[in-house]
């Protein structure tokens, strides 16, 4: 029974992360798109040496980034809704939208927000290729610090709360998990690689595009997946204190 | 469903959890296949490529960039 519960919670989440996909897919064709040609421009003009088109840049900006921006929001959708499945009761008294909110905020800190501070996302022509093994590998290493430590935090919160109180917990579980990734910021190595004369207006368009695209994607996941969640999980959550406050209809008051 | 195994008794108040033994079969499997999924979106044919070439890197090029994951 609850190993079905979380099957269907995790089959919710992924239908979720495409219904979630097509909304990024729009905002990101219609608001990303136009800076990253322009930054396409910037590298058609200052190039030395074209390698050959394999995929039309048509494709790549219809069928090529549905693909990536489905995958992607479908990945993280499922992984989501696993997390959702162990916060559940655990990070506090949530009901099940709240706790797929609570779900989905960690889910845009530390996934998105906590790398893109040191790592931001940039256009076409910024970055040298030679550097692109240094960078995916930070890249990633930076998102798994950043959940790692919101991990961490999460459970500090809990172990502190019965000491301290649930509100004073978090705020020493916020303020640690913020020191934390100062750290981490802080000490791990910069990737400055703007070349000269890339129009900053472009880098501006596309991060504040990449910044939207994410929040857009965990902000529905957060609002669908809970009312998804809760519909499932409403049966046990609302019979439990019917049956008691409802008496019985057995014995109809004499007239 | 045997009738002796009965749920064990929980408070009227008490939030509802799943347990965790019926959560890590799922997080193992999914967790590793959405892994994959992500890497195809944001590693493959940059750094370590298992298809030879660069088709998949330019099929999901865009999105790459603007999902954030590092490019050219
Ligand atoms: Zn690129």
């Amino acid at each position: 029974m609850n190993s079905a519960t979380v099957r269907t919670l995790l089959v919710r989440g992924m239908l979720t992360g495409i219904a979630t996909g097509v909304l990024v897919f729009g905002f990101a064709y219609l608001v990303g798109e136009s800076p990253l040609r322009s930054a396409l421009v910037f590298e058609a003009a200052h190039e030395t040496e074209h390698g050959p088109e394999l995929v039309s840049r048509t494709l790549q900006e219809t069928a090529g980034l549905a693909t990536g921006v489905l995958f992607f929001t479908t990945a993280f959708a499922g992984i989501a809704a696993l997390a959702f499945c162990f916060a559940l009761g655990r990070i506090g008294r949530f009901g099940p939208r709240a706790t797929a909110g609570l779900v989905a905020l960690g889910g845009f800190v530390t996934v998105f927000l906590v790398p893109f501070l040191k790592y931001p996302a940039s256009p076409p022509a910024v970055s040298s290729p030679d550097t692109l093994n240094q960078r995916t590998a930070l890249y990633w290493l930076m998102i798994a610090l950043s959940v790692l430590i919101g991990i961490a935090a999460v459970v500090l919160g809990q172990r502190l709360a019965p000491r301290l109180g649930n509100w004073n917990a978090t705020i020493t579980a916020s303020v640690a998990f913020v020191v934390a990734v100062g750290l981490a910021l802080a000490f791990l190595p910069a990737v400055n690689e703007m070349p000269e004369g890339f129009p900053a207006n472009v880098v501006w368009d596309f991060r504040v595009a990449a910044a939207g695209m994410q929040l857009l994607l965990w902000a529905s996941f957060g609002l669908i997946f809970g009312h998804l969640a809760e519909r499932v999980l409403e049966p046990r959550t609302a019979n439990a204190p019917t049956q008691q406050a409802v008496p019985p209809q057995a014995a109809p008051a004499p007239h | 469903m045997a009738q002796s195994a009965a749920p064990p008794a929980v408070a009227p108040d008490a939030p509802l959890t799943l347990p965790v033994r019926a959560i890590l079969p799922w997080a193992a499997f999914f967790g590793i296949l959405m892994l994959i999924l992500l890497y195809f979106v944001g590693a493959e044919g940059g750094t370590a490529a298992v298809f030879s070439g660069e088709g998949v890197h330019e099929w999901v090029h865009d999105g790459r960039h603007l999902l954030g994951f590092p490019c050219h």
